[in-house]
């Protein structure tokens, strides 16, 4: 049913439609919304036979999920940010123990500073502890994702994160077509364990396991992601033959095919490429685009065969891996490692802490790549005046002060000083 | 007895075979005989597991899950923190657990026993009853807070701490239930103030009770009878539970393995672990001491109190010890023969 609505809500009821039985909330912007209206959809009884557990931190969120997905139950939490990082052991341990929960993570940066904006430090930071991560570009991508999760996830016994923009995708209002419970259930079987805790058949889950096997569950769970490579893609084909509309798979292409450069990026970040790639091809520049779902598992096979052609590929994203630089460009440089006559990859990191990516700035990035590309990583939009400045300060001044709050009263009051002598 | 003859003329009964309240299988009725003793008994852990000879712990666990398994009717789910318990029971491909099991993580038992209850309302099985069970590092220390949300959310969970006063599987480091003088790996005998520092620790019992929740109590492996007759009551009761049992620690205590079950008793006798029990917040029970022993009796035969024999300093941590156990002794009234009816 179309729908004008806030991301969140939009999400929340899609994932109502999954019929999930636990679902462990604890606040964190901007994922509140979401759990906000499943723990409204409970009480009123639009979602049934499901139990909603307030509780007392993101370490425990994912650990009744845990305890629910081991015992039997389709299990739901979402987080962001500082969450993500306070159950970052248990994100590895749902990992470990096959346990399929799906977990929205409303990206957002992480602190400190703090910052409550978006950007996908969070997700980048979990991306190696055994989950699949899906990006969503729009909140009707976010909805269905969440259907396609679950499936997956279940599927291969193997938790999934949906990754979807926090305030960019969470808060914004626009027209979604939820679907139908019905069309969600003939999609969407329900859940069976492949390990269940049950008096009837015990068994032991999470025993100690040493250098005799270690390697071997660990290959295993790599192994399941390379058959979701294929089992992604699937399921978006499917999920297009039950609702009518793409939504998912590895990745999707947007004027690749003459393109003399391609943009690659994940989120909500690629519709604003699209308007700067259609304005630019008006002006005769051929710039494709490369939109990824699937962080992990990385299609590096999928990528490949888009990526060869153009002479430039231009990787923005919204995370950094400091003292190293683009984390995304590092995984498109790996897909193209001895590919003859692979593009030069030019890595850009823009978009932290929630500042906007604009057109114009766009505009000044993909012209340059064409005319005057860059080694390394480019940070777009960097105000590298009051970076001279403060960097001129520190050399000069020992107890220099504190980094971020030099900065920000550099940029309100402009003064030359910013400490507070 | 007739009617007219005053209370005080009662001859008050114990039964009792040792220095405790313990009360032999032949005294007591069926009903109230040791699950142990039962030719039908439950066994959630077997035989063949790895712990040191004369592990309270492993003791504990036995009697705790047994008795808890038969007051399920076999319908029980454990959840297990990490620990000696999780590492010696399950050394793949065996494993002395014969109920569904699981361990996730050192801090959040009570939390994934949370869900597992959650899921068994969900599915329909309420019969199905949660256990979670971890050492004092995992209860008191890392897994506290999990622990207290699952007590304010009154999650249909009974948590089993097994406290042996240290985090013995790393290798006998101090924890927040770690008494004060002890000597261990971070705590040790040596300078000014040697062992753990006085003034420091909590009582999470306390704590627990201070939640107000359905039942809370202390029990231990001295005490096997009352062990599992709290483990019982408290499966009578739905909404969240807490049974802190204390159990010896051969290892870590530096004493002799034989000596586990006598240890236990002195704690308990000199008053340094107080055995009661509480519900909604109210203290409701407590086991009373029969023969009051001093903390000194308690500390000789373990070596890691071997230092405050041998020093003046050390007599007078020794004083504060007693300090200690005397204020537990007035405050749950353990050596009160007044009105005394048990």
């Amino acid at each position: 049913m179309l729908k004008q609505i806030e991301g969140s809500h939009a999400m929340a009821e899609g994932i109502a439609l999954c019929r999930p039985e636990v679902i462990c909330a604890y606040p964190i912007t901007p994922q509140t919304h979401i759990v906000e209206r499943l723990g409204e959809m409970v009480r009123t009884g639009e979602l049934k036979n499901c139990e909603f557990i307030n509780v007392e931190s993101e370490f425990t969120a994912l650990s009744v999920a845990i305890g629910a997905s081991a015992a039997g139950a389709r299990a739901y939490t979402a987080t962001a940010s500082q969450g993500l990082l306070f159950m970052a052991e248990a994100v590895y341990n749902a990992a470990g123990l096959g346990l399929p929960v799906v977990m929205t993570i409303g990206n957002r940066a992480i602190g400190a500073p703090i910052n409550i904006w978006n950007d996908h430090s969070d997700a980048m930071s979990m991306s190696d502890a055994g989950w699949m991560q899906l990006f969503a570009e729009t909140n009707q991508e976010a909805v269905d994702l969440h259907i396609q999760a679950f499936r997956l996830a279940e599927e291969l016994s193997m938790p999934t994160m949906v990754c979807v923009d926090g305030f960019i995708l969470t808060h914004a209002v626009e027209r979604v077509d939820v679907p139908e419970q019905a069309e969600v259930d003939d999609y969407l079987p329900a859940y069976e364990p492949v390990q269940v805790l049950d008096p009837n058949d015990p068994i032991s889950i999470g025993a100690m396991v040493g250098p005799d096997a270690f390697t071997e569950v660990r290959f295993l769970q790599h192994y399941k992601q390379t058959l979701a490579l294929r089992l992604i893609s699937e399921f978006a084909g499917e999920f297009k033959k039950q609702f009518g509309r793409d939504s998912g798979g590895l990745l999707r292409t947007y004027k690749i095919d003459d393109a003399e450069v391609l943009v690659v990026a994940m989120g909500s970040v690629n519709g604003t490429i699209k308007d700067t790639i259609d304005e630019m091809r008006a002006d005769g520049i051929r710039i494709g685009l490369v939109t990824l779902v699937a962080f992990r598992p990385f299609p590096v096979e999928a990528l490949r065969k888009v990526l060869v052609g153009p002479k430039h590929v231009v990787v923005i994203e919204k995370s950094l891996a400091v003292g190293m630089g683009g984390q995304l460009a590092l995984h498109v440089d790996l897909a193209l490692r001895n590919v003859a006559g692979a593009p030069q990859v030019h890595s850009v990191v823009a978009g932290l802490g929630g500042r906007p990516i604009t057109r114009p700035s766009l505009h000044r990035l993909f012209r340059r790549a064409l005319v005057q590309p860059w080694e390394g990583t480019h940070f777009l939009d960097l105000n590298e005046e009051v970076i001279a400045k403060e960097l001129h300060y520190v050399r000069k001044v020992r107890r220099s002060g504190p980094t971020a709050e030099n900065l920000l009263r550099r940029l309100r009051t402009g003064a030359q000083k910013p400490a507070a002598d | 007895m007739t009617n007219g003859t005053t209370s005080a003329a009662i001859q008050k009964l114990h039964f009792y075979q040792k220095g405790t309240f313990t009360v032999g299988n032949r005294l007591v009725s069926e009903a109230d005989r040791s699950v142990q003793a039962s030719i039908d008994r439950s066994n959630a852990l077997t035989c063949g597991h790895r712990a040191c000879q004369g592990c309270g712990e492993a003791l504990g666990a036995r009697y705790a899950l047994d008795a808890a398994l038969r007051a399920a009717g076999g319908n029980l789910i454990a959840v297990n923190a990490t620990g000696c318990l999780e590492v010696f029971t399950t050394p793949y491909p065996e494993t002395s657990w014969q109920i569904p099991w699981i361990h996730s993580l050192f801090g959040n038992a009570a939390a994934v026993a949370t869900g597992v209850a959650a899921a068994m309302r969900v599915k329909g099985r309420p019969e199905i009853r949660v256990v979670a069970q971890g050492g004092d590092g995992g209860t008191t220390d890392i897994g506290f807070g999990c622990l207290s949300g699952m007590f304010e959310r009154n999650d249909d969970v009974l948590y089993i701490c097994y406290d042996n006063e240290a985090y013995m599987n790393t290798g006998v480091q101090r924890s927040s239930a770690t008494p004060p003088a002890a000597r261990t790996a971070t705590t040790p005998a040596v300078g000014p103030q040697p062992g753990n520092v006085f003034g420091t620790g909590k009582s999470v019992p306390k704590i627990a009770v201070a939640h107000g929740i359905p039942f809370v109590a202390t029990a231990t492996v001295a005490d096997l009878h009352d062990l599992e007759r709290k483990v019982v009551k408290a499966m009578g009761i739905h909404g969240a539970r807490y049974l802190h049992i204390h159990v010896p620690c051969p290892l870590g205590w530096g004493s002799a393995s034989q000596d586990t079950i006598r240890l236990a008793q002195l704690a308990v006798e000199c008053g340094m672990f107080p055995v009661f029990e509480a519900e909604h917040g109210v203290v409701t029970g407590r086991r009373k001491i029969r023969r009051r022993v001093p903390v000194e009796d308690y500390l000789k035969p373990q070596r890691r109190f071997a230092h405050l024999f041998t020093t003046e300093e050390g007599r007078k941590c020794i004083s504060q010890l007693q300090a200690m156990a005397d204020r537990n002794i007035a405050e749950y009234r353990l050596f009160d023969w007044e009105g005394d009816v048990e």
